[in-house]
């Protein structure tokens, strides 16, 4: 049987596939879930993929795509899918990809100029996805992926 | 156009700077002014202290007829009251043609750069770089080593949060050259730069002492305050330090240079050596500054 089975479809809402095994509670974190969610959240870890091994997966009744802060979720899971169900059915995948330019995670140097209370956005350049390796347009440093999770 | 890091200078603008660097040295030598820049104003804003990089800019901007503004003092002026970057840049852009910055906080220039409508210099920025001690730095050694290409460059001390060693290694890495980065374990050379280094084909030797033998050895001062004890930083810093005793060992071509202020790394012992550059390579300071002025101001 399918493992994807054992946990109920949902109505209308969002389902993240292909999250890197292990990953769900980090990405949890990103999508603020925490005791006040009043969402129905499934949670499916390490289960057996074809294209990955292992995966993990998130459905969440009643989210939008908009809802989603996408760019975090790529930090952690490059690759993984977002798919959008209406009425039991799946009407749209989309991948999530790793954007050129991160603004969503502050610069991890706690001395550079984006940390001190200036009018701008950080801005992470992606100079490789996976391993994730990005450098901050301002303070030149490099960060990888441990890097950045402490700041998400 | 602004000048915020090496690393990203090509080959070619290093080479432009420098030819126009070798025009402007005549008149700062003879240290008579002409008009190149009348008319135009400089702002010299420093957020920290600065002697040389400040008094060269001025002298620089004085000898090509211009007109420097400034503070070097961030307690006496508006970024005390709180003041963001940001709006400073916005208000100084209306009284100058172009802007230095020196700032304790890195990616502070690129910042200014952002909100400028005139050209920004970066005149330091925390611990990322100090682009135009880098090209008087390399302004030197193409002057004593008549090239830049097939040169082993030493540079020691403190690698870590040393801007000038950062900026120097990047515009050196556009050449032909081998580096030995000697410094304390614990203040080697940040790993991001040894792997940008690496990429573009450079060979790096990490050691924890001096190479004597280098074409160009580089010095660069430790300071007391990166070590947890006096005693731990007495002991580290001894092995960078340039005596009579270890100048019998240097390669007898072997340049010495330093960006200065020294404190103890070399001794007044070796500076009548014919091998001290760095009293000539704080002068160069001068003529490559002119050489960027102009760059930014007059599009020579």
């Amino acid at each position: 049987m399918n493992e994807e089975l054992k946990v109920k479809k949902i109505e209308n809402g969002i389902v993240l596939d292909h999250l890197p095994a292990g990953k769900s509670p980090d990405i949890m974190k990103i999508l603020g879930v925490d005791n006040q969610t009043e969402e129905t959240i499934s949670i499916l870890m390490n289960v057996s993929s074809t294209r990955q091994n292992k995966k993990d997966i998130i459905k969440i009744e009643g989210k939008d795509f908009e809802d989603l802060v996408v760019d975090k979720i790529a930090l952690l899971a490059p690759g993984a899918t977002v798919n959008i169900i209406k009425d039991f059915n799946v009407v749209e995948k989309r991948k999530i990809k790793i954007p050129d330019v991160i603004d969503v995670v502050s610069c991890p140097n706690p001395s550079c100029i984006t940390n001190q209370r200036e009018p701008v956005k950080p801005r992470l350049l992606v100079e490789a996805a996976d391993p994730l390796k990005v450098r901050c347009y301002y303070c030149e440093r490099v960060f990888n992926e441990h890097d950045l999770l402490e700041k998400l | 156009m602004d000048i915020i890091s090496t690393r990203n200078m090509s080959r070619d603008f290093i080479e432009d700077v420098l030819e126009k660097t070798k025009k402007m040295e005549p008149i700062a030598k003879a240290k008579k002014q002409v008009d190149m820049l009348k008319g135009k104003t400089l702002a010299t804003l420093f957020f920290e202290p600065s002697t040389r990089t400040k008094l060269s800019f001025m002298a620089a901007m004085n000898l090509l007829g211009g007109t420097v503004i400034g503070f070097d003092d961030p307690r006496t002026s508006s970024v005390k009251k709180g003041e963001t970057l940001a709006d400073t840049i916005r208000v100084v852009e209306g009284y100058a043609n172009a802007i230095v910055i020196r700032h304790p906080n890195e990616g502070a220039a690129a910042l200014a750069a952002k909100f400028s409508e005139v050209p920004i210099i970066n005149g330091g920025d925390g611990s990322n770089q100090h682009p135009t001690q880098a090209l008087l730095d390399m302004y030197t050694i193409l002057k004593e080593k008549g090239k830049l290409d097939g040169l082993k460059v030493t540079l020691a001390g403190d690698l870590k949060y040393g801007r000038t060693v950062h900026s120097l290694a990047y515009a050196l890495s556009k050449f032909d050259v081998s580096f030995v980065f000697a410094s304390p374990p614990s203040l080697r050379m940040p790993r991001w730069i040894v792997s940008d280094l690496k990429s573009s084909g450079i060979s790096i030797k990490e050691i924890d002492s001096i190479e004597v033998k280098s074409d160009v050895l580089y010095l660069t001062r430790i300071q007391k305050e990166r070590f947890p004890d006096i005693e731990e930083y007495q002991r580290v810093s001894s092995a960078y330090i340039l005596d009579e005793e270890t100048l019998k060992e240097l390669g007898e071509e072997t340049m010495i240079m330093h960006p200065l202020p020294r404190v103890n790394e070399i001794s007044p012992g070796v500076d009548n050596d014919r091998r001290a550059k760095y009293f000539v390579q704080s002068f160069y300071g001068v003529p490559t500054r002119m050489a960027l002025l102009a760059m930014v101001m007059a599009d020579i």
